[in-house]
């Protein structure tokens, strides 16, 4: 089964643990505008868990995509999976991103695609055969608490089973590290609680994760290092 | 054990077969079937290719006509001798028509009799003519080989200084003011199928791009997910390939039907006043082989046109996704 076998051959917590993303001195700016982000420099070690906070327009959706490789830094370092990121080339960058999973604030499922095919959509775009990867996808629906809803189509969703149906879609290739934009943005608190305990759980099985979120009551019920975002300069609280 | 421990743990047990097969059914295409966008798109397509089809097909219905005025015209010479005192026309028709029927590219030399003569002038003379009363001018028609065409200047020459009143008239003024009408014909013929051509290419390309413009949202998750620009335009390609062959087929048929359905009025309506004149103009209106080709060209050119339009749209949009869209994620 994959996602007990994915636990098994990651290294135990207590081994030494190597960076998955750094970033030094990193600023960035739209156009001409006004620099979104200052000096920023931080690293995000394999299988930590963190918390990326701060107001609007703080520039949390602005790192978000610079950790997705969907931005290039106007200035400063960014090291991706020991890859500098300014040489990382447009052919390169789908097969370094398999390695990153991503939950979209509005989900971007497609809306002709059952829940099932949604999911299986990271395995289908890379050739393979259905067979290969059927069991698996009913496995994670199940686990995230679809199995029932696999063949529903998502506008007939609720917003807390799409949230699910998208954290799926971003976890059925096991990816080294998760990025959560509001991943509770849209559920009611104990929708909130349920979402965040698949998330610690993923953590445990070995992913790193970064949850993007205003919910101060969600980052209170874990222990977790917090990454503030203030002016476009970063606070980091371990 | 937290609850997603335990669920994890028992999966496999509780994965039972009927769920598998469940699943294994046919996957909807990443790219959705058509909308309305792709519907008008598809519509666009059929309308403009029916058009240029069209357009080929009375470019080449000229075309042909006026290459067969033109041989037909050339095939003839007419000698023609005017009436005088004392002239025995009998003899001179016949002296004039051995002497042409003499010359190597002539295929056949007769004389027009009284018959026929007051036959060509009935409808300005009226009937019961007699021919021979009048100072009419007899003529004698030369049939030419057009491959190997007789020697004009000798036989006119010899025509003039053999029979009197004799004159030698091979239809060149004719036939190069009909090549250079036909010439004319043909060459604004082909600039109106190059323009319509080209604003049907202009057309199919916009009409892709704004079908392909309400699929940006599955081009990005495509991306997101880890999809190559290779692997995501050619989903697009084959997708739009499809539609535009529909919509290029549609049209071409359609111009097929039209040229068909002229063709079998022209058929059924011979011998008519409207037809005859029709005929004359355009002939039996079949387009031929080489139309039927360039219909099914224009067909091909199109959906490959669609298609390369699409590849171009997609990895074009894959270019400016992660750099000019601030709100992508």
């Amino acid at each position: 089964m994959v996602w007990q076998n994915a636990s098994r051959q990651r290294p135990p917590l207590t081994e030494r643990r190597f960076l998955v993303i750094r970033f030094e001195n990193v600023g960035h700016r739209y156009g001409m505008g006004p620099e979104i982000l200052r000096d920023v420099s931080f690293h995000l070690p394999e299988r930590s868990f963190q918390f990326l906070s701060g107001p609007s327009g703080a520039g949390k959706t602005t790192l978000l995509r610079l950790l997705f490789m969907s931005l290039k830094p106007t200035r400063g370092l960014i090291t991706i999976f020991g890859k500098d990121r300014s040489k990382i080339t447009r052919t390169e960058l789908p097969l370094l991103r398999r390695n990153i999973g991503v939950v979209f604030q509005d989900f971007r499922l497609l809306d002709h695609l059952t829940t099932y095919e949604n999911v299986a959509l990271p395995l289908r775009v890379r050739g393979r055969e259905e067979s290969t990867y059927r069991g698996d996808v009913i496995e994670l629906l199940k686990w995230v608490g679809l199995g029932e809803r696999m063949h529903v189509l998502p506008p007939i969703l609720s917003g807390g089973e799409k949230q699910r149906a998208a954290i799926a879609r971003a976890l059925i290739e096991q990816p080294r590290i998760l990025l959560a934009d509001e991943p509770t943005g849209n559920v009611d608190p104990q929708l909130a609680r349920r979402l965040l305990r698949l998330l610690l759980e993923l953590n445990r099985l070995g992913t790193a994760v970064v949850i993007a979120t205003h919910d101060l009551g969600l980052m209170d019920q874990v222990d977790a290092r917090r990454m503030v975002l203030s002016g476009g300069r970063l606070e980091i609280y371990d | 054990m937290t609850e997603t421990t335990r669920l994890l743990k028992n999966l496999g047990a509780r994965l039972s077969s009927s769920a598998r097969g469940a699943v294994a059914r046919k996957q909807m295409p990443i790219v959705p079937p058509d909308n309305v966008a792709g519907r008008a798109m598809v519509l666009v397509i059929a309308i403009m290719t029916f058009l240029s089809c069209l357009t080929l097909g009375a470019v080449t219905l000229v075309r042909d006509t006026a290459a067969t005025w033109q041989t037909q015209i050339a095939r003839e010479a007419t000698i023609q001798i005017k009436p005088e005192e004392g002239l025995d026309m009998a003899a001179a028709l016949t002296r004039a028509r051995d002497i042409a029927a003499g010359y190597s590219g002539v295929i056949d030399a007769s004389v027009v009799d009284a018959q026929a003569t007051a036959r060509l002038l009935e409808p300005w003379l009226g009937t019961g003519l007699d021919i021979e009363s009048l100072p009419v001018p007899r003529l004698v028609i030369v049939t030419i080989d057009p491959m190997s065409r007789p020697d004009f200047a000798a036989m006119r020459a010899e025509l003039e200084e053999t029979v009197a009143n004799a004159t030698l008239d091979d239809h060149r003024t004719w036939v190069d003011r009909l090549v250079a009408m036909a010439r004319t014909t043909v060459t604004i013929g082909m600039s109106a199928l190059a323009l319509m051509l080209s604003a049907t290419a202009l057309t199919v390309i916009f009409a892709t791009r704004g079908a392909m413009a309400g699929n940006g949202h599955i081009i990005e998750v495509l991306h997101f997910v880890g999809a190559e620009a290779p692997f995501i335009a050619s989903q697009f390609r084959r997708h739009f390939l499809l539609a535009g062959m529909k919509g290029a087929a549609a049209g071409g048929i359609g111009a097929i039907l039209v040229f068909i359905g002229f063709y079998w009025w022209s058929s059924r309506n011979m011998a008519t006043p409207e037809a005859d004149q029709a005929t004359a103009l355009f002939g039996n209106f079949a387009i031929g082989p080489s139309g039927y080709i360039g219909v099914g060209a224009i067909v091909i050119v199109i959906a490959v046109l669609t298609a390369a339009t699409t590849h171009v749209t997609v990895l074009s949009y894959l270019k400016n996704v992660d750099s000019t869209h601030p709100d992508s994620m």
